[in-house]
């Protein structure tokens, strides 16, 4: 996905000439290519993310179109008060990416994992919450969040995941994306769990059940119209996201679906536990550990629904 | 206007009377910076009430946001709000909030939480340095507020990045809400810091309005560094029972001693 990325960055700094490349000393290679072209356009802020979100600020409110870049929790959950108040409050055009969210980066320890930050971001008025899938809408998700012109984080894996679409979808932030029709119930995928949820759905498949799989990466805004058809339309609504499950994706469908008088019953949520995650290996290992694997979805829906 | 020191002490009368009306904190560091924001904007600072979004404007922000009244009343000199705006302070439905919103004409950033607005400024003048524009951005910072990590971050990047037309300010009172500012962490010795850090540094009487347009004014253009200016001041400045007693970091005053302190001001 950081790959993807960087790629989008370089190919989209010919179209907004006021793009500027904000990173907090990590992916130097990786944007060699903006550097060339556009050498004032790439700044490495260092190991200052505060400082960094706060020269986002003022460079977009001074014109410009600055993208941070760092690993996740250094860009959110370190330099949340900046977010808020130098990005949010005065509904500045700042889009802020993290880098190795959820369990990404599972064996670098806690200190780099990032089950929290769709929770605190969400909450913050003007913002907007995308979890791209897979390296396909991480490019469109950068291409989006540069129209929208809003406070937007978006939110990547690491590098070297697969492509989930085989062509480009139509992709715009807020509107979720159905990957395969099913009728029974629907897997709703956040970000890098995708390929998580078609796994299961192929193994639902086996069992006679069919699923509906949809790539929701947006969370703030919620897909209403997608997330009211499916409502009404689906016997169980099944939510994955690497994601604590504590004011995550789900947690925001939650909220909504009470609002509207939904029945909240239909709703299945597999994310992270309320503890730190420690020992546990890479992000393979680290998903087994907290159940988030095709494997263990499959079944306990399976429990469900029998 | 040509008196600044005039305009400083209308400015004093100001924040005055909006701490009483608003029953409001804050009135001695809004004291102590007076006559910073009068020189700047008296002489300085090119804006236009008409059009505060243009983009070759001077910028300034008052990071030490808690001084909202210094710059409520530069921006009714400007002519960005009038004097019923000034009464509304502190009322529902103004925007004259006791910290600076952006959502008002003239106020660059939301400030009120310390250390933001340095950080901001380097955004500012970095985006002037890209699009090759000739703007200055000015920030004002107390001196309680360098206990903030980011503002030495924002020092290191401002050096880093040759912010030269980035002129900082500290109003340097020598205190921050419950004491001393050097005892309560270790702030002294700030200048050298700052000098240390790769900044110009000028150290004046921040009260003195020929040496702040003296240091304001000072070679800046081809240094490649920001400059700081290490303004030494006195909180509660110009108020003879005010000065220098932090009980008027919180306290309000009563009618009588805003009475007085206008008779002193030679306004009354």
């Amino acid at each position: 996905m950081r790959n993807a990325f960087a790629q989008a960055v370089i190919e989209l700094s010919d179209v907004y000439p006021e793009l500027v490349m904000l990173a907090g000393d990590i992916g130097n290679r990786l944007f060699d290519g903006l550097k060339e072209k556009y050498p004032n356009r790439f700044l490495n802020c260092g190991v200052a993310e505060a400082n960094m979100t706060g020269v986002a600020a003022g460079l977009a409110a001074s014109g410009m179109r600055p993208i941070t870049y760092t690993i996740t929790p250094f860009n959110t959950v370190r330099c949340l008060e900046q977010i808020r108040l130098d990005v949010c409050y005065p509904n500045l055009p700042v889009i802020i990416v993290g880098t190795g969210a959820g369990l990404s980066y599972a064996g670098l320890g806690a200190t780099h994992h990032s089950m929290e930050d769709i929770a605190l971001l969400r909450t913050l008025p003007n913002m907007h919450v995308v979890c791209p899938a897979d390296p396909v809408e991480v490019k469109l998700a950068v291409a989006d969040a540069l129209r929208l012109s809003a406070p937007t984080y978006i939110r990547l894996g690491k590098k070297g995941e697969p492509n989930i679409h085989e062509i480009e979808p139509h992709f715009e932030i807020g509107k979720g994306i159905p990957i395969r029709e099913g009728n029974d119930i629907a897997l709703i995928s956040v970000g890098n769990m995708l390929a998580e949820a078609v796994a299961t759905a192929d193994k639902l498949q086996m069992n006679g059940i069919s699923a509906q799989v949809i790539s929701l990466h947006t969370v703030k805004p919620l897909d209403q119209i997608l997330l009211s058809s499916v409502f009404a339309n689906k016997k169980l609504i099944v939510v994955l996201e690497e994601h604590a499950l504590i004011g995550g994706a789900s947690s925001a469908i939650l909220e909504w679906g009470c609002d509207e008088g939904l029945d909240l019953s239909k709703l299945m949520r597999f994310g992270g536990p309320d503890r730190f995650l420690f020992a546990c290996g890479g992000q393979k290992q680290a998903r087994k550990i907290i159940g988030l694997t095709a494997e263990n979805i499959a079944q306990k829906i399976l429990v469900r629904m029998s | 206007m040509n008196n600044s020191n005039q305009l400083a002490s209308e400015f004093r009368a100001r924040v005055i009377e909006m701490s009483y009306q608003a029953k409001a904190a804050h009135l001695a560091s809004a004291l102590s910076c007076v006559d910073i924001v009068a020189v700047l904007y008296n002489s300085v600072i090119r804006v236009d009430p008409k059009n505060p979004g243009w983009s070759e404007r001077d910028r300034f922000i008052l990071s030490k946001g808690h001084a909202a009244t210094a710059l409520y009343a530069a921006l009714e000199f400007k002519k960005f709000i009038n004097e019923l705006d000034i009464l509304s302070y502190g009322q529902e439905g103004s925007l004259l909030e006791e910290h600076p919103s952006p959502k008002l004409a003239g106020v660059e950033a939301a400030t009120g939480s310390l250390g933001h607005g340095l950080p901001i400024g380097c955004g500012i003048a970095l985006a002037g340095q890209i699009k090759n524009q000739t703007y200055r951005t000015f920030v004002l910072m107390s001196d309680g507020e360098c206990n903030e990590g980011s503002v030495w971050e924002a020092c290191l990047f401002g050096a880093a990045n040759k912010l030269e037309n980035l002129c900082v300010f500290v109003d340097f009172n020598k205190w921050q809400a419950t004491g001393r500012s050097k005892d309560v962490l270790a702030l002294e010795p700030l200048a050298e810091k700052f000098r240390s850090f790769g900044w110009i540094v000028h150290e004046i009487d921040g009260h003195d309005h020929s040496q702040l347009l003296h240091a304001i004014h000072a070679p800046y253009i081809g240094k490649s560094k920001p400059t700081m200016i290490v303004a030494h001041t006195v909180k509660g400045k110009g108020i003879s029972f005010m000065e220098d007693d932090n009980n008027w970091h919180y306290r309000i005053p009563t009618l009588e001693e805003v009475g007085l302190a206008k008779k002193e001001l030679g306004l009354s």
